[in-house]
């Protein structure tokens, strides 16, 4: 079964086509590394898979449901560029805010097995406008894994984390895909990416222009990718 | 307890939690109302009859541009680490983080309402305590169409640059048959003028249904709309 299928997506922004007919299937279990240089539209289609932002035209189906009500998005997690947590609340009362939001059966449990993962469980009671910048985006990867979900959409997960957070991301993201996760990373960081993907899109310009699994030669060459389907692909 | 019920609860804790710690609307709201009750107070050389015939007016006019200030900040105190993006793409609907933002923003501005009831009956010599259970039913519902248009273009105006000043703009219009009936009900009210029962001339109770139903339209609209308004 596919997690994540999207069908000749168009989004435009005002005239200009972020996205211009880009289809992808991400199947269930997947670690999928969206690859693209700047403004190739890889933050647009991620947002679109995590109900942020609509389609222009196409259609995208999370576990197979277009319509993405409440029982997908209970699946799903979200990091994106921002850290997406409270400054003016608790670590505690973030993740108990959130397991209530996303439907955790018991959120204080759930809380403090989360703070656990990520180290932060001898600051619960702490603001998180106090933290550090790095503890505070240990607790944005808490936030997102907390009710376990069993798709993650990452948005350039590791840009700006310091070496511990990127330690405790990269070991959520494998325990997840050991659980039969799947996860969708877009990313500028081939190589942190490459670690965990089991397969690779490269977006050129709003188009999907290769897909397919991961090889040696991507991990080896981090511009090879590029020389071998982008700069090919745009040009025909 | 409906799950869309209990979110909305959740996020209205949070927005009240995080309010009441760092105040930063419900001071300038009420600094704002009181300063401006207190400037009316001395620029106006009235009369005790001219001055109970204007109270529903002024008193209507100070709230609802304090309550701007507190709506103004609904959405907005959700960009910040892109806590909106979280929001949305949780699995609460979005009718429901908009009732919650609704709630507190409610409560805010009726805080400051009741904190600035005292001050207007100081300085203009208004015995505003008077038909006071009618006054408080008033104040709700009027209160509650504030804040719930209100809260609604502070989702429209959240993206954009200068949302201070485009939500008044949006804003006003759509509150004019609000505050007229509002203005009517209040300054009844304050004239001694009993909402029902004997003594009662309709007038109050006319101005009653006109807020009933602005806030039954709006409420509804508002609910019904803010997914689309919340994704593009």
């Amino acid at each position: 079964m596919l997690a994540v299928e999207a069908d000749r997506v168009w989004k435009y922004f005002g005239d200009y086509p972020a996205l211009r007919g880009s289809s992808l299937q991400v199947p269930q279990g997947a670690c999928m590394a969206l690859l693209g240089r700047n403004g190739a539209g890889k933050t647009t289609l991620l947002r679109i898979f995590a109900n942020l932002s609509r389609a222009t035209r196409g259609e995208v189906k999370i576990f197979g449901d277009a319509s993405r009500g409440d029982v997908v998005r209970r699946k799903t997690g979200y990091l994106g560029h921002g850290i997406g947590v409270y400054d003016d609340l608790s670590a505690m009362e973030n993740l108990l805010l959130f397991g209530r939001l996303l439907g955790v059966e018991n959120p204080q449990k759930a809380a403090i097995e989360a703070l656990e993962r990520v180290g932060l469980e001898r600051v619960k009671d702490g603001m998180a406008r106090e933290f550090s910048r790095g503890m505070r985006q240990r607790l944005a990867v808490a936030r997102a894994f907390l009710h376990q979900p069993e798709l993650l959409l990452l948005d350039e997960p590791f840009t700006s984390l310091d070496d511990r957070a990127i330690a405790v991301l990269q070991s959520l993201l494998k325990d997840a895909l050991a659980r039969g996760s799947t996860i969708v990373m877009s990313t500028h960081q081939i190589r942190e990416a490459m670690e965990l993907a089991t397969d690779v899109a490269l977006l050129e310009r709003g188009k999907i222009v290769h897909t397919g699994p991961q090889t040696p030669e991507m991990l080896g060459d981090p511009g090879w990718l590029y020389r071998t389907y982008g700069d090919r692909q745009v040009a025909e | 307890m409906n799950r869309g019920l209990l979110t909305a609860l959740a996020i209205a804790r949070k927005d009240l939690q995080t309010e009441l710690r760092t105040k930063e609307s419900i001071n300038a709201s009420a600094s704002f109302a009181l300063v401006i009750l207190v400037l009316f107070s001395f620029a106006f050389d009235l009369g005790r009859e001219e001055l109970y015939a204007i109270a529903g007016g002024l008193l209507w006019l100070v709230f609802s541009f304090a309550g701007a200030l507190i709506v103004n900040r609904s959405f907005a105190r959700e960009l910040p680490n892109d806590c909106l993006d979280v929001l949305i793409a949780s699995p609460a609907p979005a009718w429901s983080i908009f009732l919650g933002k609704s709630v507190a923003a409610f409560f805010l501005l009726f805080i400051v309402e009741l904190i600035s009831l005292p001050v207007f009956g100081l300085f203009y010599n208004i015995h505003w305590t008077q038909n006071f259970p009618g006054l408080l039913l008033v104040m709700a519902l009027a209160t509650w169409g504030i804040t719930v248009v209100g809260t609604a273009f502070s989702a429209v105006t959240v993206n954009i640059r200068l949302r201070e000043l485009m939500l008044p703009v949006l804003l006003y219009p759509i509150l004019i048959p609000l505050l007229i009936g509002a203005m009517g009900t209040t300054t009844a009210l304050l004239q001694g003028e009993p909402m029902f029962g004997p003594g009662a001339t309709g007038e109050a109770f006319a101005s009653l249904r006109l807020l009933i139903g602005f806030d039954v339209i709006y409420t509804s609209l508002a609910l019904y709309m803010i997914e689309f308004i919340l994704i593009v």
